[in-house]
């Protein structure tokens, strides 16, 4: 074969492998803007004042409101469970038992906890919360937003645990000897240089957690239950986004349907107006080491 | 300890490092008991679903693991239909996920100018933030028509070709395995590309230089060169979207088709375990009951093994390539 | 610094008064909490927001379905449940519970076939257990020509799609084909989900209509108001007196005014096949599970006064989604039934 052939064989394989690579690219984008498209226009035409201002329990009359409302507390509830306990986890992987068996055995059963199926998170929360509460108070307490909200937490952890692992080994290991070396002890090397060194990375984690739970059903129906009614305290039944529109989508109404899309829609804008944020975040302070 | 030797800052120095080692040693119990919670959050799931599915695990032994039927009437269960629709939607899943997912991690570091690369790569992850419900709303009434348009032409073109030919033959129905692999691979492509994409950018510049400097092409830097020192990593990307297909539910439940089948065609209704499980579990008691949380125990044991044969191809390949 | 300093005074300040509005509410109304049947819950939640401004009364109903509706009341997390399906003496006796039923509705065979109209198609039971077996594969088949004589009925292969989750959809409609053929009652049996011979399986009525209106010579069944609001075309159906019927309201209703309510103990008895000359054959009701001894009784009380509530005035509400009211002499033997059983 003449060195010509084979340069342009070289080249052909090159522009090639250019061409679909930006189809690739284009092919994810199609997938991104179709998918957003028919939850806008399928949500859009129930998406006005009396969403915000109704509770599920009027059904085609009436709104979101409640719903909003628990998902915002039990999610937020959910994060300040599972963030500090995620980041704190995440930092003994990665600085105190990075080689050690037991780090490499959590690492390994957390990357197990990211895949489990979501419903058995929600059993389990149900026999250790809601049925132990149910027979303190004698059925009085049983179902609670606080119970949904930890079935949440269990679904955010392994992400910001993984995630909390991961850029803090990006974290070049120069920063550490030079801090070592100056004396400064272990925790205050990690709380005050590690830690805010990956800080932008481990916002990521915790939104991407976020991300995940926000859209979560099954971790709900037998720990919070949901509630046709306004309720923000914690240990009532709460009513949240997702079971709402697992509800509605399963109703014939095409009201409800519309209901269930514009809902939907709500949590997808509450989720990518995070990401962006996380992005511009991680943008503004990216650090580099070169 | 030693006091007598007066001088007040060493006094101080000592005082200071053992109040250090002190709160070392706290922070260090502190961290230890939260990575010890995540430990005790994932046994005692697995435990509850080991104690609410006894009835069948210890009851029905291997027979639940070799039993393909699955009969509520007469409580009969075996789980091989539900393992084999979870290994074979994900697997579809990812064969199609990682060769697009690394042409997307290529374009945004090596061809996209930079003013369009933050855009793109922002837009693919919001792939990720989108809820799953979703997804399996947009699979059940726009992706399954669509998929029914164009399987009598797969039938056709791949169906006829030899060997591969039986997984393309079958009623063009628009939902089955292949369509729930799609589904999986546009869910699980943003967090394969963006680990890549990460990664490829932790290269070192001067070997990418030192190989176009050689004559390289674009594509060649990136075979031969970044693959080669990110494969590591990208496996682990692999990995992570593999673990979030097998556990995915309710988008693969709106377009497997749900029926109790082992086919060959991939055109062909399927179940999974997690589908299975959001299915009638609301509905079950009893056995019925126990079988479903039975599953939940096996999602978590394949899950295991596929992690386990991940890690363990991860090493052959560290061993291999010296390092 | 001085707003961060300030807002978590701020938060604590609300979530304290949002805190003593919930208890205070709280105090005045009774919330109760209910659940169960995904079948009813359309209806109990619409009577539950009308109830709410009549009295104050909160009734929270979720639809867990009626497994998990079963599987807390007896757990005791929640003050009544609600199942498709009649839990036998046995159950009852052992765990001191009653039941009632609350509602009717039909269940209708669908069709996909181009130029057949809807309520143009028609069926009787044992074609329909032989489409379900796999026995009849082609829409012309003698078996369905036979019925439906004036029709021109495609060559093509029948589609059958069913249920993929447990429901009181399936167990009413597997109840039906046991009751009218031998070898779908040994073959498949009835219960909340069953092995189906053949068939794809959709996720709830929404994933069943949504299955048949997409898939081209295809069959299912549906709760009514599913075939009504999506326009898919549904079937006419034989019944036991041998009359063919359409799904009405009236004819659901004759179905349960036919059924022998008299004679079943705690109103453990299925209706479908229900032997009237104008009964609907797949008719179904959900049954209300409370303890006959409750552990609290002042929400017990409150959960009574809902539902001689939604007998006497929720009927309108029941008939706008395509529900069917409790016939008269039927809501009479269940007072009659609360007087004797529960003790207040």
């Amino acid at each position: 074969m003449s060195a010509a052939s084979i340069y342009m064989r070289r080249r052909l394989t090159n522009v090639l492998a250019m061409i679909l690579s930006a189809c690739a690219t284009a092919l994810g984008l199609l997938f991104l803007v179709w998918i957003l498209l028919v939850t806008a226009r399928n949500g859009l035409s129930a998406f006005h004042v009396s969403l915000f201002t109704k509770i599920t329990a009027y059904a085609d009359q009436g709104g979101l409101s409640n719903a909003i409302v628990g998902s915002l507390i039990m999610d937020l509830m959910a994060l300040m469970i599972c963030a500090p306990i995620g980041v704190l986890a995440g930092v003994y992987l990665a600085e105190y038992a990075s080689r050690t068996r037991l780090g490499t055995t959590i690492r390994f059963l957390n990357d197990i906890l990211l895949s489990a199926p979501s419903i058995v998170m929600g059993l389990f929360v149900y026999v250790i919360i809601v049925l132990p509460m149910s027979h303190l108070t004698n059925g009085g307490i049983s179902f609670s937003g606080f119970a949904g909200s930890v079935a949440l937490a269990l679904i955010g952890l392994p992400v910001i645990v993984r995630t909390t692992d991961e850029m803090l080994h990006l974290v070049p290991g120069t920063l550490r000897e030079a801090a070592l070396s100056l004396g400064v002890p272990k925790w205050k090397l990690t709380v005050q240089i590690l830690i805010r060194a990956a800080s932008s990375g481990i916002l990521t984690g915790v939104l991407l957690a976020l991300a995940r739970l926000a859209g979560e059903t099954a971790p709900l129906l037998f720990t919070a239950f949901g509630n046709n009614f306004m309720t923000v305290h914690p240990l009532d039944e709460m009513a949240s986004l997702p079971i709402a529109i697992y509800q509605y989508t399963n109703d014939p109404s095409p009201a409800l349907h519309s209901i269930a899309w514009a809902g939907a829609l709500l949590i997808t804008i509450f989720v990518l107006t995070l990401s962006l944020i996380t992005r511009f975040l991680f943008s503004r302070k990216k650090v580099t080491y070169e | 300890m030693q006091v007598t030797s007066a001088e007040p800052l060493a006094r101080d120095i000592d005082k200071r490092s053992r109040a250090d080692a002190r709160h070392d040693l706290i922070f260090h119990r502190l961290l230890k008991f939260c990575a010890l919670l995540v430990l005790a959050s994932l046994i005692g799931a697995a435990l509850s679903t080991l104690w609410g599915g006894r009835a069948v695990l210890f009851g029905q032994g291997w027979h639940f693991l070799t039993n393909d039927a699955w009969n509520p009437v007469a409580d009969d269960y075996g789980a091989l239909a539900p393992i084999f629709g979870t290994l074979v939607t994900s697997l579809i899943a990812v064969v199609l996920a990682v060769p697009v997912s690394f042409g997307i991690a290529l374009f945004l570091t090596e061809i996209a100018p930079t003013w369009m690369r933050g855009p793109v790569s922002a837009a693919i992850e919001l792939l990720a933030g989108i809820p799953s419900i979703i997804y399996g709303m947009w699979g059940l009434f726009v992706f399954v028509p669509f998929m029914a348009n164009i399987e009598p032409g797969l039938n056709d073109t791949l169906g006829q070709l030899p060997l591969v030919g039986k997984l393309f033959q079958g009623p063009p129905l628009g939902l089955g395995l292949l369509t729930a692999g799609i589904v999986l691979a546009v869910m699980i492509l943003p967090f394969i590309t963006s680990v890549m994409r990460e990664v490829f950018l932790t290269v070192p510049t001067r070997l990418k230089e030192s190989s176009y400097a050689l004559g390289s092409t674009t594509w060649e830097v990136l075979w031969d060169i970044v693959l080669p020192y990110t494969r590591s990593a990208v496996i682990g990307g692999i990995i992570l979207g593999l673990g979030r297909a097998l556990g995915e539910t309710m988008a693969v439940t709106f377009v497997l088709g749900n029926s109790y089948n082992i086919t060959a065609s991939l055109l062909m209704p399927g179940t999974s375990i997690s589908s299975s499980i959001a299915n009638e579990f609301n509905e079950a008691v009893g056995i019925h009951r126990s079988a479903l949380i039975a599953l939940g125990f096996l999602l978590f044991v394949v899950t295991f093994i596929v992690l386990l044969i991940a890690r363990l191809l991860l090493r052959q390949l560290a061993k291999r390539e010296g390092n | 610094m001085l707003t961060s300093r300030k807002s978590p005074l701020r938060f604590a300040a609300v979530a304290a008064i949002a805190v003593a509005t919930t208890f205070g509410a709280s105090a005045q109304a009774t919330d109760i909490t209910g659940a169960g049947s995904s079948f009813v819950y359309p209806v109990v939640s619409k009577w539950s927001a009308a109830y709410a401004e009549k009295t104050g009364n909160h009734v929270n109903y979720q639809s867990i379905g009626s497994g998990g509706g079963i599987a807390q009341i007896k757990a005791g997390t929640v003050d009544f449940g609600a199942s498709d399906m009649p839990l036998d003496e046995a159950t009852l006796d052992k765990f001191g519970l009653g039941q009632f039923p609350d509602v009717i509705g039909g269940i209708v065979p669908a069709f996909n076939i181009e130029g057949i109209a809807p309520g143009k198609l028609v069926f009787d039971g044992p074609t329909l257990a032989d489409i379900y077996l796999g026995k009849i594969t082609k829409w012309n088949d003698p078996a369905i020509q036979k019925l439906n004589p004036g029709t021109k009925l495609p060559a093509a292969s029948i589609t059958v799609v069913h249920r993929s989750d447990g429901s009181g959809t399936t167990f009413n409609f597997s109840d039906y084909l046991s009751k009218v053929s031998p070898e779908w009652k040994t073959k498949v049996g009835e219960g909340t989900a069953v092995q189906w011979p053949v068939g794809v399986g959709g996720k709830g009525n929404e994933g069943v209509s949504a299955y048949v209106k997409q898939i081209k010579n295809s069959i299912g069944f549906v709760e009514y108001a599913y075939a009504l609001q999506n326009h898919i075309g549904y079937a006419v159906m034989k019944n036991a007196a041998g009359k063919v019927v359409a799904p009405t309201i009236a004819n659901f209703q004759a179905a349960a005014d036919t059924a022998d309510w008299k004679h079943s103990k705690n109103f453990n008895l299925v209706m479908t096949n229900a032997p009237g000359a104008n009964a609907w054959p797949i008719t179904a009701t959900s049954w209300v599970i409370m303890y006959k001894k409750p552990k609290n009784a002042a929400h017990a009380k409150v959960a009574f006064d809902f539902f001689k509530w939604a007998y006497e005035h929720g009927q309108e509400q029941a008939r706008s989604l395509d529900y069917v009211p409790l016939p008269p002499s039927l809501v009479k033997q269940i007072e009659t039934y609360w007087n004797t059983q529960y003790k207040m």
